[in-house]
């Protein structure tokens, strides 16, 4: 008997859950069919480009809009005028609208601003260079760090570690179409991981009801946290909407798409890290810095994963630039913080002469709650990246040019699920509902909606219709934090279990039992274990006659369904051509619990997504940001590199699941796997070439400078 | 219709102009420039044979999925643009605005391009095969269909571009391996990671086709 009235069924019961289903919107993306918001078309459409401050910090003296005026059909909307202080390359001083997109790019082109330029600073990495603009914060204690290190038998490693900014690179860019009803109604279509919260965004800027503002994103095309606000090119492109009375279309160039519409910080930190002479780490001491770009930013969270180290120091200091706001990406601050605690702690490994799996297993405890699962994780990434045949004490040379090398991390990351409500309803046809305002961003909501209602009602996948991503149904929160799966299923899974409550009531008298001893299975209402006591689902919803049920499922609610703090750890294999310097990946394996997982297929695509994306930004992703200009040199596709499809290698994902960790309800697992990738292949390069390539990305540049001062070459 | 005959289809007069013409045209205006006189005979013998198009709209036919189309464009309009912004065919995506990232992969004659880096006139007399055109009846091609398999998207922005490019790649190599996949489909990128079901669809796809498993 269930414990609880809103529970998950047991293993043996499962229909769908934990199997591998294909996500439910998959054929319409694979078809084209998908409509985006940069696929909106709209009659009288303007399509509108922003003009942005070549410059990282002044202040705007004229704007002249006299000859783009004079194109065809132009209209022009100024956000920032005369006399505004611009604080970041790109932002927005005017918009430019026309009926056809290549007239509205030639308009961009023929507005004239001038500005008087003032001083900047959009690279932090030399903190001595970073004048005024770095506020060091408090130094926090733990413990007697001083006193560790001057242990005698202490073995002590210091060094440098880093992580350069990146960007998004959504493949959809920042962007809406905004349309106003001729009753004074907003309508936005907008990319956006958060479309229950946008209207209030909207409303707040425009100085309108929130009811009259509705927000639409049936598909979007990334965010990776990039997308929860509705920008102030969103706001300023509704009132320019209004003021022209026609839909505007803005979908940002790919320029500033990647200028301002997305930035991971860059962390660095000096970090010094003690250990016993058998390995137990006892001490940590560091000196960080970063930058939130205006605002100074956040602190990394550190020592990272093995967090109770008994003994740690650590100082901040937040550097204010003029980069640009950063904004959220997938595992905020936690893939940086993995670089600089898991390679200085390897270097330690390296010191103490200990093989990294030995090393780190020694060490697990300090990982707190998390122990257990670090050592089970590490046992399984050791097996099945054939660690004990293929490691090698760090720097052992190979005959040849191709150095190969191996190299691990963990992470952690918490999960449960945002606040969700959503209605399911049972029509008397038999077709069935699950509505709610949530979106999917690409990680498969639907499919788990879909799965989940599926599931509790004894019905097929198919048989469930799924509507998200609509301001105007429930709300439902916004996808960040790895939180989406853990508050739509469990909303779904107890909505359903009230609608199947009132299905089993309107049926129960034609069986001739009490409602509580029936059950849905294989797509028929019965009577529990008596599959020759029933009558199909059609049959059961038509005996509702004229009614619907509906019934609405919330999170948070009664009895736990969801839960959070999850583990994980990643292996690298990697080749070094230290004739040349590149990095080639020969294969990755990720182990990763999540709790009870829901859709094996998209769980693991979010695992084999998260270390294509971690390979992306180990070896290739950087803004290139010149404090000459204030300018980001690389603001395209060409020179913001991505992996592609033949750089990535053999990856490997094995979920932990089953007893130990299904009984923990459902954890999100959009953030943990992209933790570890950047801090396990530095490590695998380090062990390669016997030499610490202090920052991410590990260009070929900084690999020959490296082996320059020392390693195998 | 075989890529000869439909390039010998291609009608004659205004909105005629090839690659070939323009290039030639362009080549000896440039390489005149040096000498005043001779510019100005070649751009006069240039002139009598090469029609000059815009730069306001002119009547543009496209044949695209079998049905033409007329509009009157720029001629500097991309075949993206087209698609996308007068034709309503959105499933060519623009990502990077600069032929980089291949979600705006479409097929002309048989051969995937980047529909950005195509003027839409330049693409005039010529098969324009998109997205929209495979499936059939309701019935997913078998690439869309071995995406699906395989997980081959998360997104999904980046996926009609990444079909059209296993299809082309796959009309052109019928017995593909994982070495040759990953090196025919480098022009296109992904950024939510779908590149291991993307190979394995690929390879998965080439068996159906081979099987008979037809749409387009």
């Amino acid at each position: 008997m269930p414990s609880c009235k809103y529970d998950w069924p047991a293993a043996g019961q499962r229909k769908h859950i934990g199997k591998r289903i294909s996500r439910i919107d998959g054929p319409d993306k694979s078809s084209g069919r998908a409509k985006y918001t940069y696929d909106v078309n709209r009659p009288g459409i303007l399509f509108a480009k922003v003009v942005g401050s070549p410059y990282a910090h002044a202040k705007v003296t004229s704007i002249d809009t006299s000859e783009a005026e004079k194109l065809p059909g132009v209209k022009v909307h100024i956000v920032q005028g005369v006399g505004t202080e611009i604080h970041w390359a790109g932002s927005e001083i005017l918009l430019v609208a026309a009926p056809a997109e290549e007239v509205a790019r030639d308009a961009a082109q023929r507005v004239k601003i001038d500005f008087e330029v003032l001083p900047h600073l959009v690279h932090e990495e030399d903190l001595s260079k970073v004048g005024d603009r770095g506020k060091p914060t408090a130094e926090q204690k733990t413990g007697d760090a001083a006193a560790a290190f001057s242990d005698p038998d202490a073995v002590i490693h210091e060094g440098y570690y880093g992580s350069a900014i990146i960007a998004h690179c959504c493949m959809e860019p920042h962007g809406q179409v905004v349309e106003w009803t001729p009753d004074g109604n907003l309508r936005a279509w907008e990319s956006t991981q958060n479309v229950s919260g946008m209207p209030k965004e909207y409303a707040d800027a425009l100085g309108i009801p929130v009811t009259n503002v509705r927000v639409m994103t049936p598909h979007m095309g990334g965010g990776f946290g990039s997308k929860f606000g509705a920008d102030r090119w969103g706001s300023e492109c509704a009132k320019f909407s209004k003021a022209v009375g026609k839909p505007i279309k803005m979908m940002l160039e790919r320029d500033l798409e990647l200028v301002m519409a997305g930035a991971r910080p860059p962390h660095y930190a000096k970090v010094k890290v003690a250990a016993k002479k058998d390995g137990t780490v006892t001490a940590w001491e560091s000196d960080s810095w970063s930058t939130g770009g205006p605002t100074g930013g956040g602190i990394p969270p550190l020592p990272y994963a093995l967090n109770d180290i008994p003994n740690v120091t650590k100082r901040h200091t937040a550097v204010a630039t003029n980069i640009g706001p950063i904004r959220a990406w997938r595992a905020p601050n936690h893939p940086q913080a993995a670089v600089l605690t898991l390679c200085a702690l390897d270097d330690l490994a390296a010191k103490l002469n200990m093989d990294p799996m030995d090393f780190f297993q020694k060490n697990a405890g300090l990982g707190g709650e998390r122990a257990d699962m670090y050592r089970q994780e590490l046992t399984k990434a050791a097996e099945l990246s054939d660690w004990k045949k293929l490691w090698h004490p760090r720097g052992t040379k190979i005959a040849g040019n191709v150095e190969r090398g191996l190299g691990l991390s963990l992470h952690t990351w918490g999960g449960r699920g945002h606040n969700s409500r959503g209605t399911v309803t049972i029509n008397p046809d038999g077709s069935v509902e699950v509505a709610a305002g949530s979106q999917d961003l690409g990680t498969g909501t639907r499919t788990v909606i879909a799965l989940t209602a599926a599931e509790t009602l004894g019905l097929e996948i198919k048989d469930i219709k799924v509507s998200i991503g609509d301001s105007a149904l429930l709300p439902s929160g916004a996808s960040g934090g790895s939180t989406t799966v853990g508050g739509v299923s469990s909303m779904t899974r107890r909505g359903a279990i009230d609608a199947r409550e009132q299905l089993f009531a309107a049926v129960a008298p034609s069986l001739g039992v009490p409602p509580d001893q029936l059950e849905a299975v294989d797509g028929k209402i019965q009577v529990k274990g008596s599959a020759a006591k029933s009558v199909s689902w059609k049959q059961a919803c038509a005996k509702l006659g004229m009614n619907s049920i509906k019934a609405e499922g919330k999170n948070p609610g009664p009895c736990e369904l969801i839960s959070s703090g999850v583990g994980g750890v990643q292996v690298a294999d990697v080749s070094v051509d230290i004739e040349t310097g590149l990095v080639k990946i020969n294969k990755m394996v990720a182990v990763q619990d999540c709790g009870l997982v829901l859709d094996l297929k998209t769980a693991e695509s979010q695992c084999y997504g998260a270390l294509i994306m971690g390979i992306s930004y180990a070896l290739h992703e950087e803004k290139i940001m010149d404090n000459a200009t204030g300018r980001m040199l690389n603001p395209n596709m060409e020179f913001y590199k991505l992996a592609g499809i033949g750089d990535i290698g053999e990856l490997v994902v094995h979920m932990m699941t089953g007893p130990g960790y299904d009984e923990r309800g459902v954890i999100g697992l959009g953030e943990p796997p992209v933790i570890s990738p950047g801090a396990a292949i530095s490590n695998a390069v380090a062990n390669a070439i016997g030499v610490r390539i202090p920052t991410i990305p590990i260009t070929p540049a900084k690999v020959l400078a490296a082996l320059e001062k020392g390693g195998v070459a | 219709m075989s890529r000869k005959k439909d390039k010998l289809a291609r009608p004659p007069g205004r909105g005629s102009v090839s690659r070939r013409d323009f290039l030639r045209g362009a080549g000896v205006a440039v390489s005149g420039g040096l000498i005043a006189g001779e510019t100005t005979k070649a751009r006069a013998a240039a002139g009598a044979t090469t029609p000059i198009l815009g730069p306001g709209k002119v009547p543009i036919t496209l044949r695209i999925n079998g049905k033409p189309q007329t509009l009157e464009l720029e001629p500097r309009v991309t075949l993206l643009d087209a698609l996308r912004n007068h034709l309503d065919l959105t499933g060519a995506k623009n990502v990077c605005d600069r032929g980089t990232c291949g979600a705006c992969t479409v097929i002309l004659d048989g051969d995937p391009v980047y529909a950005c880096n195509v003027l839409a006139i330049e693409a005039q007399g010529r098969n324009i095969q998109t997205i929209e055109s495979l499936t059939v009846g309701g019935k997913l091609h078998p690439v869309s269909a071995a995406f699906v398999e395989h997980d081959a998207q998360q997104c999904g922005f980046c996926t009609p571009g990444f079909v059209m490019a296993v299809k082309a790649f796959l009309d052109h190599h019928p017995n593909p391996t994982m070495e040759s996949v990953e090196k025919g489909l480098g022009g296109n990128l992904c950024r939510c990671g779908t590149y291991v079901g993307i190979r394995k669809a690929a390879l998965q796809a080439a068996k159906s086709v081979k099987g008979g498993l037809h749409n387009a």
